[in-house]
């Protein structure tokens, strides 16, 4: 199997790793560079628990080869915290609304809600279903995970969150 | 419990974030930041990578597996089949029930997907590589999905190993496709109640197969040493000491030896509670390489061959006077089991506690028959988010009183209040044989018809009816109601043991002398937020912050002896064993105290945090005071220390119970359906975290909603298992699933020490019959009585179409 070299820049350091040109970006995240924080979870591209930011655009890692993100930025969730270990917006949320359970999802949705809420600062409720529904959560029933994600929005526009009425 | 009276006792308590607050979770630190440490995550130098080939056949012979092709492949170190396991008599394992399993395929295949090959290599990708290029040669054999045609005097034998063996590991065998056949109840009273009864309906109510799909597979790391003669083994377990013990007794290696770590779980809900023989060809691979073997399944392989649930076939009936008092359930369930049994049951209840089937109504008389098959079909039969086998028969026993109510023309809410057990009932004991330790439906009830304005969505619905009917509008509306109650924390150990280790839980508390706790327990989280929970009992019991309390699970070599977490055992089973070793580290802390205040033990309180002298508060001491003490101030001829351990092993089951209102409309003409409010009312006793409870709601309903609405493991007339990938199982994303309204009430357990009950799995159970029920009461005033589910748009709209809706 023909290998090649994969350089690309993660979380704001460059890297590069010899892989076989048909290494998936998700095994070379996570078996090349040890960023094991972006899961698996059905090999289809349908649960999204393996999203990624990849030049500013939501990617489904395990769908594309690590060649095809040759060069690319890409950010995981081990980059979302500050260099300071403050952790980001989202993150926080996620635990304050309890927007998660076993975990396994959590970091692909993150991921995708930091790019929902950089298309769309101040999505509605309706937008953020809609902008979640290729990530798959087992656990929650999205219920708080929107509502985290309507608290990371309120906090990172500077405004106080305040819980729809049930 | 003294309640905290004083302000500054109410301050110190809330400072605790002990019971009853919504405490934000430790584990979210880790998990929020991508550190969360789950078995794939795990890697060991030299390790190997294992996978299967597959069997593409339902039912065949084998007669040949040719593994030459794949062997050459550079990079695979080793291809194992049933002959190269029959060497360490291992190509068949013990199952939970009682049975036994090919772990490869020995002679023939009995399910699509088989396991027949395992091949092990230096990377993944070569693995499947290779996997691929094994040839197997087959017979094709005559195949069996349906499990009414599995006991034909005609049917094929499937399990060959079994056929001249009429007797099994629950009694007789009728068939050399029977498993078993086991009755509850009294016959003749119940036969002789129906021969007499005013009205009584008889439907077969189906449970279709699912499956329970964690959003982590299952997944394994083995590592021998051929140096030590050690087996550690990470794996997605939900019971880390019953998979240590299975391993000990099927593999002959010595117990202290084997040490098993179930790390992070990403998801369990049932699907990790079994053995299964990617756990067995990991080890053995191991074994003969020397090497660490990893074993990842992928989507499809989790879905059609590690467990399925349900596949219940319920006949059932129901006895009633004219007005609506019932008066006998009869129910006989066709269980398919597939192709081994390999129910995770208690091991004396081969259809779990399915005998829970009179729910909350207060029958006179019921008899319960069920009879296990074989079928050309995966093995399994694990509780998806369930006490055992309870969610099929909550489903029987909710659809079947709604039909009776149609009959009998009652609102199906006022013909439950009419039957429900009485809140002076308590302890009440079933006609099948359980003690409910404690409820009070008729308030929970009334409180949800409150809340949802039910007796007005009845006329809403009317006014929609007519219209239907004038041709106005092409939206039907339905009121689903379901009341639900469960039989959890298994259990007592007269009646359940696993392979005979009898179901207790297990909780160790040690304190160190700077007042920090670490407390470790025979549990595992797989998501339900143990790490924040257990604390919390703790810090309530001891008065010592939660935020000083580490809790760990998971590893046999520390964790005290625990049957795991499944069933919604942890907080009744284990959150009591917690409790009591937490009482008995206080008990000790006061004689720590009282020696030190120089009074006699009864002369102290306990005010949240400290003993203090009766009548003089001022006199007191902390437990962080009395933690350092223990170790250098113990009275004379005490031990020093500060620590205890508790197995406990509990009197009874706890029966949490709930109240879910559905309202639904559906589009006859498309099938289209929209749930507009679903209300969840839980009593599960007394409330550990309600932030926690109410997440545990949300999930679980939203399982419901798939199961109700759509997920289905379905199988061709050949055995194709169809359905196993995300493109087919439905599993609602955002977009579909509804919005949750929870409420409670609070009926605490009598018997448990702090009288909680469980919820996890309360939701699931609850909301499949309240779903279920809304479509067909949709449906009911144009005629219908029953529909199968799942309830997805098709066949919605076939049913319309059925109805002749669409003419």
């Amino acid at each position: 199997m023909s290998k090649c070299n994969v350089s690309v820049t993660v979380n704001g350091k460059s890297v590069s790793a010899e892989v076989e040109s048909r290494t998936l970006l998700i095994h070379y995240l996570r078996e090349n560079l040890g960023l094991t924080g972006s899961h698996i979870g059905c090999d289809t591209s349908h649960c999204g628990a393996c999203t990624v930011d990849i030049d500013g655009k939501s990617v489904k890692s395990c769908t594309i080869f690590a060649l095809q993100a040759q060069g690319a930025q890409i950010l995981t969730i081990e980059g979302m915290a500050g260099a300071d270990g403050k952790l980001h917006a989202l993150q926080e949320a996620f635990r304050e609304m309890h927007g998660l359970q076993c975990g396994y999802c959590t970091p692909g949705m993150i991921m995708r809600a930091h790019r929902l809420l950089q298309e769309n600062p101040n999505p509605s409720e309706a937008e953020i279903r809609m902008g979640i529904s290729g990530n798959l959560c087992r656990c929650t029933g999205y219920q708080n995970i929107v509502k985290a994600i309507q608290y990371a929005a309120a906090k990172l526009n500077g405004v106080d969150y305040k819980e729809a009425a049930e | 419990m003294n309640a905290p009276t004083d302000p500054t006792s109410l301050e110190r308590a809330e400072k605790l974030q002990g019971m009853g607050c919504k405490r934000k979770r430790v584990e979210d630190v880790r998990f929020t930041q991508g550190r969360g440490n789950y078995v794939d995550d795990i890697k060991l130098p030299g390790m190997l990578h294992g996978d299967f080939h597959r069997s593409s056949h339902a039912h065949a012979r084998v007669l040949k597996i040719d593994t030459s092709k794949a062997k050459a492949v550079p990079g695979v170190v080793a291809v194992l089949t049933a002959e190269d396991l029959k060497g360490v008599n291992l190509a068949w394992m013990p199952t939970l029930a009682g049975d036994v399993q090919m772990v490869l395929a020995d002679g023939k295949v009995l399910y699509q997907n088989q396991e027949i090959a395992f091949v092990v290599a230096t990377d993944r990708y070569i693995a499947a590589d290779a996997a691929d290029l094994v040839e197997v040669e087959y017979e094709d054999l005559p195949v069996v999905v349906d499990p009414f045609k599995a006991m034909a005097p005609d049917a094929p034998v499937l399990r060959e190993d079994l056929k001249d063996k009429m007797d099994g590991a629950h009694g007789p065998r009728k068939h050399y496709n029977h498993i078993f056949n086991w009755q509850v109840g009294d016959k003749d009273l119940t036969d002789a109640a129906f021969a007499k009864a005013e009205v009584a309906t008889k439907d077969l109510l189906v449970y279709q197969r699912v499956h329970p799909c964690p959003l982590e597979t299952c997944q394994c790391l083995v590592s021998f040493s051929k140096i030590t003669g050690e087996i550690t083994i990470y794996g997605t377990f939900q019971a880390p000491h019953v998979i240590r013990t299975v391993v000990a007794l099927i593999s002959g290696l010595p117990e202290q030896k084997i040490h098993v770590i179930s790390p992070d779980i990403g998801g369990g809900f049932g699907n990790k509670v079994g053995a299964y023989p990617g756990y067995i060809c990991a080890a053995v691979a191991s074994i003969v390489t020397g090497l660490p073997v990893k074993w990842v399944e992928d989507r499809i392989e989790n879905l059609s061959t590690t467990s399925f649930a349900r596949d219940y076939h319920m006949t059932t009936e129901i006895a009633a006077t004219r007005d609506g008092k019932v008066t006998a359930l009869r129910v006989h369930i066709l269980a398919d089991h597939g192709a081994f049994d390999a129910c995770a049951d208690p091991s004396k209840w081969p259809a779990g506690f399915s005998n829970i089937v009179t729910g909350s109504y207060d029958f006179p008389v019921a008899h319960l028959s069920v009879d296990g098959v074989y079928t050309n079909k995966a093995p399994g039969g694990v509780a998806y988010r369930c006490s055992f086998r309870v969610t099929e028969v909550a489903y029987a026993i909710e659809r079947a009183m709604d039909i009776m109510a149609q009959k009998l023309g009652l609102d199906p809410v006022d013909f439950r209040m009419k039957n429900f057990i009485k809140r002076e009932q308590f302890p009440y004991h079933s006609a099948l044989g359980w003690e409910y330790d404690s409820g009070d439906y008729h308030t929970a009830m009334q409180k949800a018809l409150d809340a949802t304005g039910y007796r007005k969505l009845r006329e809403e619905q009317k006014a929609r009816q007519d219209a239907f009917k004038r041709g106005e509008t092409r939206e039907i509306m339905g009121v689903g109601v379901a009341f639900f109650t469960e039989i959890v924390g298994a259990g007592p150990s007269k009646n359940c043991d696993i392979l005979g280790i009898a179901m207790f839980d297990s909780a160790e508390i040690r304190i160190h002398p700077t007042g920090r706790v670490l407390g470790r327990m025979g549990s595992k989280s797989q998501g339900q937020g143990h790490e924040t929970t257990w604390a919390q009992i703790i810090a309530t019991e001891i008065g010592i912050p939660a935020d000083d309390i580490a809790i760990e699970e998971g590893n046999t070599d520390t964790a005290p002896y625990g049957l795991g977490t499944y069933g919604s055992r942890s907080t009744p089973v284990t959150g009591a064993a917690i409790a009591m070793a937490a009482r008995k580290i206080k008990a000790k802390a006061q004689m720590i105290a009282a020696y030190l205040l120089e009074v006699h033990e009864g002369d102290l309180e306990w005010d949240v945090d400290r003993f203090r002298v009766k009548g003089n508060p001022e006199q007191f001491k902390t437990m962080a005071q009395l933690a350092w003490a223990a170790y250098n101030k113990v009275p004379p001829g005490m031990e020093p220390g500060l620590e205890a351990v508790s197995y406990y092993d509990p009197p009874n089951m706890t029966y949490p119970f709930g109240a879910y209102v559905c309202v639904m409309d559906i589009d006859v003409d498309t099938g289209v359906h929209k749930v507009r409010r679903f209300y969840a009312l839980d009593d599960c006793g007394t409330r550990i975290n309600p932030m926690i409870i109410e997440g545990q709601v949300h999930g679980g309903c939203t399982e419901g909603y798939a199961i109700a609405m759509g997920q289905e493991i379905f199988y061709d007339e050949d055995g194709n298992v169809k359905g196993a990938s995300f493109m087919d199982y439905f599993l609602p994303t955002a977009v579909e699933t509804p919005h949750w309204e929870t409420d409670y009430t609070v009926t605490p357990s009598p018997h448990h020490p702090i009288g909680a009950k469980g919820v996890g799995e309360s939701p699931n159970v609850g909301s499949v019959p309240c779903f279920a029920n809304a479509v067909n009461d949709a449906f009911k005033f144009l005629g219908s009585t029953h529909m199968a589910m799942p309830h997805d748009a098709y066949r919605v709209w076939q049913a319309a179409e059925n109805l002749g809706l669409h003419r």
